[in-house]
């Protein structure tokens, strides 16, 4: 495995937008290459030099790259991903992992909002915070999350799974508001507690809050209950009120919100 | 001197009956409404900003509008991402000037609708719209409904002029052939004036648009939806009874729709009603815009460049993302580094973690009067009237484009409009950024 040390040099001004940081853009680049590899800030175009001190680990098959330090003010890190790994250390900026396809990345800190936008396949880790619209559509996009997992150790805030069709989203924690918004497929599985708005406008696919709804979505009607149900591959003990909405959207809506009785 | 059928340059009803006399003992506005008046009398006020100020050792100080403009300039062309806030007391032409600046320098532009209806016009995108002209609405509507807004102090010409007490070809009896439900959580000036009044709990519109939505669908809400919205399913019944029974019904939604919790989620909840109530009979909604010119900027970045607020064009090419190209997320992120300003108090209206990073960045201000944003700036340019000093056009709530004519001129030398002003501004930058590259 190569692997590409980026350790980030101090703290940084404007935002930076770094798509460059992805395994497959960087992979068979000689260090010297991978420096010169140009990201965004405002409209500006420079160096990865400059925000960076980059190591450069050479070995077989796929790349791994390790970001040290601290990435929040750095955008679009592992966007269109395909292959390889991305392991950040703290925390990292918006749009991480956006349009993903394969691989994985880990973020042992928080992560921004547009997590995980629009992929498609993959694994991405998120171990604290998440920010709003995890794995949810582009704006004025129908379609989110289609494929691969998005775990989070944390919280997340709002939208999280919006217009999701495929895949599967856990949080081990909170979320807040409209969480499954116009989901259609896939899972999306809340250990904790979500605020409102949960399954708003959703026509298919699987949510599941274990730890209860404050404010429950109007248009949600009940089919029945289940014990011990699986979701998400496992057996999820207790007694499970089910479900079906959203019928503010559509006549005949096949989405299924699973709730703890 | 009596001047005719001029347009009122205050809120988003744009008024364009509105006479004026100028008198020795002042300025005589008639059909305005008290709101409206009183920014006719702006043009003698003692606050007005008369000459160009630059900050120097922590003082606004006088100065020639050449070295005003040219420290603007100095401004723009050294900064690496200025946002540019162009608020909506001035002319469309005023506001494309401002986008082609922003265009040219990579910057972001974004404007009042960021912070006001803003979340309806991302409600727009994502369900689409059944509108209508206000004189549409005027001659047809038999049912009227305010939607988190209150007219009679917001926009006090609006129920007089357009939507309720007017006689349309349709509604020949003015307000006796209307029906009107105001929904509001106060018990305000307009819900005391209306024949039903739906009086939720605070930010539950989108709860309250989807049980209206599921009873049209033939499904009982959620018991809890009562308990939360704070409105009985019997209630929300009557409702619906009243709009499907209408012949052509209207929602005016105020900003108690777009701007309580759930924003842009509400807004579209109500667009799918709307299209939904289309089923049954003719029903169109529209946004009571606040100020006189908000749609105006809408309008024209949507036609310049796609998007209708919050523009970045960091990469050359715009690309529009709420929550992060937008004005007040980019203060608090602190991801700017200079700002202009026109025609809009930023420092008064914005978080005040916003408000403060303005005062640690270079900025500069174009306004009438001076403000919190003026006091904090580097640089301010004296600015015009649109409507009563210049000509220009400004879009009216229902997205009419309406061109005003001025009954007099710029008090100044130097510019003739903020238009103007923004165009002396774009060539010195230029000139800098050409000289530089
Ligand atoms: S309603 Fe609005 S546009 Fe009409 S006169 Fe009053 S302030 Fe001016």
């Amino acid at each position: 495995m190569t692997e590409i040390i980026l350790e980030v040099k101090g703290p940084i001004g404007l935002t930076v937008e770094a798509e460059a940081v992805c395994p497959h853009r960087l992979s068979g680049l000689a260090p010297g290459e991978i420096e010169a590899q140009l990201v965004w800030q405002g409209p500006a175009q420079l160096p990865l030099s400059d925000f960076f001190e980059v190591e450069v680990r050479e070995g077989e098959g796929e790349v791994r790259i390790a970001i040290e330090g601290d990435a929040s003010r750095i955008k679009r890190i592992g966007q269109g991903m395909r292959s390889g790994c991305i392991e950040i250390d703290g925390s990292c900026g918006m749009h991480l992992g956006e349009e993903m396809e394969g691989g994985s990345i880990l973020v042992r800190g928080n992560a921004g909002s547009w997590a995980g936008m629009e992929m498609r396949g993959g694994l991405l880790e998120i171990e604290g915070d998440a920010g709003d619209h995890v794995g949810s559509a582009h704006r004025g996009s129908w379609r989110g999350m289609s494929g691969g997992e998005i775990r989070i150790g944390g919280s997340a805030k709002s939208q999280l799974g919006g217009g999701m069709i495929g895949g599967k989203i856990s949080v081990a924690r909170d979320v807040q508001n409209f969480c499954a918004i116009r989901q259609s497929g896939g899972l999306i599985l809340v250990h904790g507690r979500a605020v409102r708005g949960v399954g708003a406008e959703m026509t298919g696919g699987v949510a599941a809050v274990l730890g209860g709804i404050e404010r429950f979505s109007p248009g949600f009607v009940e089919t029945g209950m289940e014990e011990d149900p699986v979701l998400g591959g496992e057996k999820r003990p207790g007694t499970f009120i089910r479900y079906c909405g959203d019928y503010a959207i559509s006549k005949n809506p096949k989405g299924t919100l699973f709730v703890r009785g | 001197m009596m001047f005719r059928n001029l347009v009122c340059p205050v809120c988003g009803a744009s008024c364009d009956d509105i006479q004026v006399e100028m008198t020795a003992e002042g300025i005589v506005a008639k059909n305005a409404c008290k709101m409206g008046n009183a920014k006719f009398q702006e043009l003698a006020s003692p606050h007005r900003i008369r000459q160009p100020l630059i900050c120097q050792g922590g003082e606004m100080l006088p100065s020639g509008w050449e070295e005003a403009l040219d420290r603007a300039a100095d401004i723009l062309a050294s900064s690496s991402r200025p946002l540019i806030f162009i608020g909506s007391e001035t002319s469309c032409e005023a506001m494309e000037v401002g986008l082609h600046l922003g265009e040219y320098l990579g910057g972001v532009v974004d404007s009042n609708s960021t912070v006001c209806h803003g979340p309806t016009a991302m409600g727009i995108q994502e369900a689409g719209r059944v509108g209508a002209t206000a004189g549409q609405s005027k001659n047809r509507a038999d049912l009227t409904v305010y939607w988190g807004s209150n007219p009679l102090e917001s926009m006090p010409r609006h129920m007089s002029r357009y939507a309720v007490y007017p006689r349309g070809y349709w509604t020949r009896r003015g307000r006796f052939d209307r029906t009107v439900i105001t929904v509001d959580p106060r018990r305000s000036l307009t819900a005391e004036n209306s024949d039903l009044h739906i009086q939720l709990n605070p930010n539950t519109d989108f709860e309250l648009l989807s049980a209206l939505l599921a009873l049209l669908h033939g499904q009982q809400p959620h018991p809890s939806a009562e308990e939360v919205t704070g409105v009985a399913i019997r209630q929300m019944e009557e409702m619906l009874e009243l709009m499907k029974g209408c012949n052509y019904g209207v929602i005016y939604a105020g900003l108690g729709m777009a701007s309580s919790y759930g924003k842009h989620r509400n807004a579209e909840m109500a667009f799918h009603l709307v299209q939904e109530l289309n089923n049954h009979t003719k029903f169109v909604i529209g946004a009571l815009r606040g100020h006189c010119n908000v749609a105006g900027f809408n309008q024209v970045a949507s036609y310049l460049y796609g998007y209708p607020f919050g523009l970045d064009f960091s990469r050359g090419y715009p690309r529009y993302n709420p929550g992060e190209f937008t004005a007040v997320d980019l203060l608090r992120e602190r991801d700017v580094d200079a700002a202009l300003v026109v025609c809009a108090d930023l420092v008064s209206h914005f978080p005040a973690d916003c408000a403060s990073y303005l005062g640690e960045i270079p900025m500069i201000c174009i306004d009438i009067a001076s403000c919190p944003t003026t006091m904090l700036s580097d640089v301010v340019l004296p600015g015009v009237i649109d409507a009563m000093e210049c000509d220009g056009t400004f879009y009216r709530l229902d997205d009419v484009p309406i061109y005003f004519q001025p009954f007099t001129a710029s008090p100044f030398p130097f510019t003739a409009s903020n238009q103007h002003t923004l165009q002396q501004l774009m060539e010195r930058v230029r000139g800098r950024k050409e000289a530089g590259s």
